[in-house]
């Protein structure tokens, strides 16, 4: 009846899972019960959890990646502690078994459910306002994309109370994730959470690049859009040719483990580097997927806080391209050591280091745009400065890594460790949390607090090096990544800094919480009414914070590459705004369940399919089509916000921003 | 987004002066739906062209089981594709017919079209079921597994494709030749006709290669 599921899969044996798990189910059950007497589920409901609108769901992508964030860190200073304490004759305070799962969950959880909702959070926050546009192309399936990536978050954690996670690694390498290897129930975890998950991002992937290439203001051609939106573009792309390989080779390890097949085995003919080739066609790409939109936020702010244009802003959409490309050329440097042969190691460890140059007009476009700036350094240009100190060295170490030789050396040590932490904290957390800074007020109306957020980056940045550098050090002895127990008693002080830089990037965490804590509650002293609180330049600015449902009561018409800047200028100069347009009533996309029930009904499918309750998958997909079928059988997908309402929001904009002009104009 | 739809189906433009890369505003529905749909087509072929590489990686891995010259059958094949093929130019001919809004022979064709998906869907199901009887199931050797799962996924989207046209004819019957169903049917018609494309190179590659004397 329930397959493979019984009273053992709970852990009443281990208290650190079964401790952590009850905590976490109170906490979930406490929270759901404050909102209840609060009365705020229907505006949950009715605001969030149904809603269509690309702000409310980039925001729930947010939320999303900040918990998950908390849950990836935990993993990550248990390690470390583990690390410190595990030298010579003490065995520490994890058994290999449990250190094993920690290792695996932190790395699937960092990139999965931390670094991806938030680069999609962004996207979904900010593209459809820079492009001067409503929604994206299609809002009920980016409902859908959300649920689907919290439904696979959800398995993940589920794991840890109801059976276990792999004891893989974060990508599950055969043969050691087949059956014969891994019986229990943890990499079929990681492999359903993944799939879920997974079909969510490609839906999002369709979903981006047919707004951005479908749908912009009147007058915003390609080369007018702001370069957050071309390497959202570049990122999207990149799922939407990436994110099948995924689907595709975990598919094949399913089979394998369900079915028997034969893709990975070691018998049967099966070939387990054909696993290393497939899930790195989809992970290099990952990796661009990733810090490309960093990129874009990290150009918004260049440009923003030093008062001018983006420097060479068609070289960086090139750069923008060209990376995506080439990141689809280099896959092979993640196994040089597979043996491929000189001449192929060296092709893709040449294409490699190719990628290193439009990376580098990058960053010499962002210094030649602080250059002869009159730069404010609020809390994103901290991010940007801390930014290409940390991610030029770390894409030096990636330089070095690409020599095939070099990379047997350091291969699978904590080298790499060091090295792809270098250029994803230093590249895609500090761009996360610039982005975070920066969009803030536009999603809320208010500001976070600049001294805690000074505070914060410190954390990470004096943090991130005292924890990675060391890394490199042992590296370089010889220190494997991924080790239980240290032998070697001469590597402990490298550890201990290790740890302690760890303990300060989780103090930046926490005061991340303390300061979005005291920024609510001194909200009213750093309301932004403007609606542009940095002196922006792209047409997220252009509208209220926050924003009304439909962003723009006409689509802005867009003259030049700096669309609202432009506008700005020229308000500012002639002292009046534009005529005031002729408004229409709007029509906008109504709120849906369809989403969150279609992703219950896959969580159910996901979680029967991990037991081998067959009956309930059945159930689950039957349920997931009906839902579907609902959706489809409904006749109003919109509805429409009538003229006047839209006239006196618009007036009242107006009026603001009128009142604003006048302050600007007395003030220069 | 726009309010103004355009009023048949296919790829026309609202405005004539519209250049269709948007920068005059945010294209109509009847643009951006199909444009996606293209979009989510070409993940499928990123799908199968995955599937494809890893067939021919492992074309060769027999383990000294039955090889592919033992095991395809072209004239069962040569039939199987022929009632694919003919599917595809019916769902054409529904698509037609549906433009000029007629319920009778939309449905008819679509109709046509299911049962033709039905005739490979059970074609393709009775060469599997012989293949395992003989001991050549996907478990025997990597070369199996990768040919159960490459056809076996394409059967698999000709069966979500049953679904859908049956679901679609329930649609255009219930509610007739709405906008936003036509969209769906044009979208219907672009997946069915991938799933040709999809099949001519699968048995190019598995099928004709494979027997290759």
């Amino acid at each position: 009846m329930f397959g493979k599921l019984t009273w053992d899969a709970i852990p009443f044996d281990e208290p650190i899972p079964l401790v952590t798990s009850l905590v976490v189910i109170l906490a979930v059950v406490g929270t759901g019960i404050w909102v209840w007497r609060k009365g705020w589920w229907p505006a949950l409901w009715h605001g969030y959890i149904t809603s269509t609108d690309h702000k409310k769901i980039g925001i729930m992508y947010i939320v999303l990646a900040l918990l998950m964030l908390v849950r990836g860190f935990a993993d990550a200073i248990m390690m470390r502690a583990q690390q410190s304490l595990a030298i010579g004759a003490s065995q520490g305070y994890l058994p290999p078994d449990h250190y094993n799962q920690i290792f695996s969950a932190h790395g699937t959880i960092m990139i999965f459910f931390v670094a991806m909702p938030f680069v999609i959070g962004f996207m979904n926050f900010a593209v459809p306002l820079q492009l001067g546009v409503r929604d994206v192309a299609f809002p009920t399936m980016n409902n859908v994309s959300f649920w689907l990536t919290a439904s696979g978050a959800l398995l993940v954690n589920l794991s840890l109370f109801i059976g276990e996670f792999a004891r893989t690694g974060w990508l599950a390498f055969p043969p050691l994730s087949e059956k014969e290897f891994s019986p229990g129930v943890g990499v079929d975890y990681y492999l359903v959470a993944l799939q879920i998950s997974g079909v969510g991002t490609l839906l999002t992937g369709v979903n981006f690049v047919t707004t951005i290439l479908k749908t912009r203001a009147p007058g915003m051609s390609y080369l007018r859009m702001p370069v957050f939106c071309w390497t959202s573009l570049a990122s999207n792309l990149l799922i939407i040719a990436a994110f099948p390989v995924l689907t595709v080779t975990l598919a094949l390890l399913m089979l394998d483990r369900y079915l028997g097949f034969h893709f990975f085995t070691n018998d049967g003919g099966g070939n387990s580097m054909l696993y290393m080739n497939l899930i790195w066609v989809w992970g290099h790409p990952e990796v661009y997927i990733l810090v490309l939109p960093a990129f874009g936020i990290f150009s918004e702010v260049a440009a923003t806080f030093s008062g001018k244009p983006l420097f060479g802003y068609r070289s960086m959409v090139f750069a923008t391209l060209a990376i995506c490309i080439i990141s689809f050329c280099v896959w092979l440097h993640h196994f040089f050591t597979m043996g491929a042969g000189a001449n192929v190691n060296a092709i893709f460890g040449i294409a490699s280091m190719i990628i290193g140059i439009p990376t580098g007009v990058k960053i010499y476009n962002w210094l030649f745009t602080m250059y002869g700036g009159r730069v404010r350094f609020n809390v994103p240009m901290y991010y940007l400065i801390g930014f290409m100190l940390t991610f030029v060295l770390g894409g030096l170490t990636g330089v070095l890594l690409a020599i095939p030789a070099v990379d047997f050396l350091v291969h699978n040590s904590l080298f790499l460790v060091a090295h792809f932490h270098h250029v994803i904290i230093g590249g895609v957390v500090f761009a996360i949390m610039a982005g975070y800074t920066y969009w803030f007020p536009k999603a809320f109306g208010f500001t976070l607090d600049e001294r805690l957020g000074k505070a914060i980056f410190w954390c990470w940045f004096i943090g991130f090096h005292l924890a990675f550098m060391p890394l490199y050090v042992l590296g370089f002895w010889g220190a494997t990544r991924r080790m239980q127990h240290i032998p070697d008693a001469s590597w402990a002080p490298w550890l201990n800094v290790a740890f302690f830089g760890a303990a300060i990037i989780g103090l930046g965490i926490a005061l991340t919480v303390v300061q979005l804590l005291y920024s609510i509650k001194t909200r009213d002293q750093r309301r932004d009414v403007t609606g542009d609180p940095w002196d922006g330049r792209t047409l997220e600015w252009l509208t209220l914070s926050p924003p009304p449902h439909y962003n723009f009561a006409v689509l802005p018409d867009v003259h030049g590459e700096e669309a609202y800047w432009t506008r700005k200028q020229t308000a500012i100069k002639e002292d009046r705004l534009i005529d005031e347009p002729n408004y229409q009533p709007i029509e906008m996309p109504i709120d849906t369940p369809t989403g969150v029930i279609c992703a219950l009904f896959a969580s159910i499918c996901g979680f029967a399919v991990i037991w081998h309750i067959w009956w309930l998958a059945i159930l689950g997909l039957i349920g997931a089509f009906a839902i579907f079928v609902w959706y489809a059988w409904q006749d109003e997908h919109e509805h429409i916000i009538p003229v006047d309402e839209v006239r006196e929001n618009a007036r009242e904009r107006r009026r603001i921003r009128m009142e604003h002009l006048h302050s600007l104009s007395q003030s220069t | 987004m726009t309010a103004s739809e355009a009023p048949a189906i296919g790829l026309t433009h609202v405005g004539s002066e519209d250049t269709g890369l948007g920068h005059r505003g945010p294209e109509s529905k009847s643009i951006v739906v199909p444009y996606g749909f293209w979009l989510f087509v070409l993940s499928d072929m990123v799908l199968f062209s995955a599937l494809f590489a890893t067939y021919a990686s492992l074309a060769h891995a027999t383990d000294g089981g039955p090889t592919s010259n033992q095991l395809f059958d072209r004239n069962l094949v040569a039939i199987e594709t022929m009632a694919l093929l003919l599917s595809s130019f019916t769902c054409g001919l529904a698509m037609i017919v549906a433009k000029r809004g007629n319920m009778k022979w939309t449905l008819g064709w679509l109709l046509v079209t299911g049962l033709l998906g039905f005739v490979f869907l059970f074609i393709e199901l009775y060469e599997f079921a012989s293949m395992i009887g003989e001991g050549a199931g996907p478990q025997r050797s990597a070369f199996l597994s990768a040919f159960f799962t490459l056809v076996g996924c394409h059967g698999a989207h000709v069966t979500v494709g049953l679904l859908w046209i049956g679901t679609m004819m329930a649609q255009i019957w219930s509610k007739g030749f709405r906008e936003h169903i036509m969209r769906r049917l044009l979208c219907l018609s672009v997946f069915w006709h991938a799933l040709d494309i999809i099949w001519v190179a699968i048995f190019t590659i598995v099928y004709l290669i494979g027997t290759l004397p």
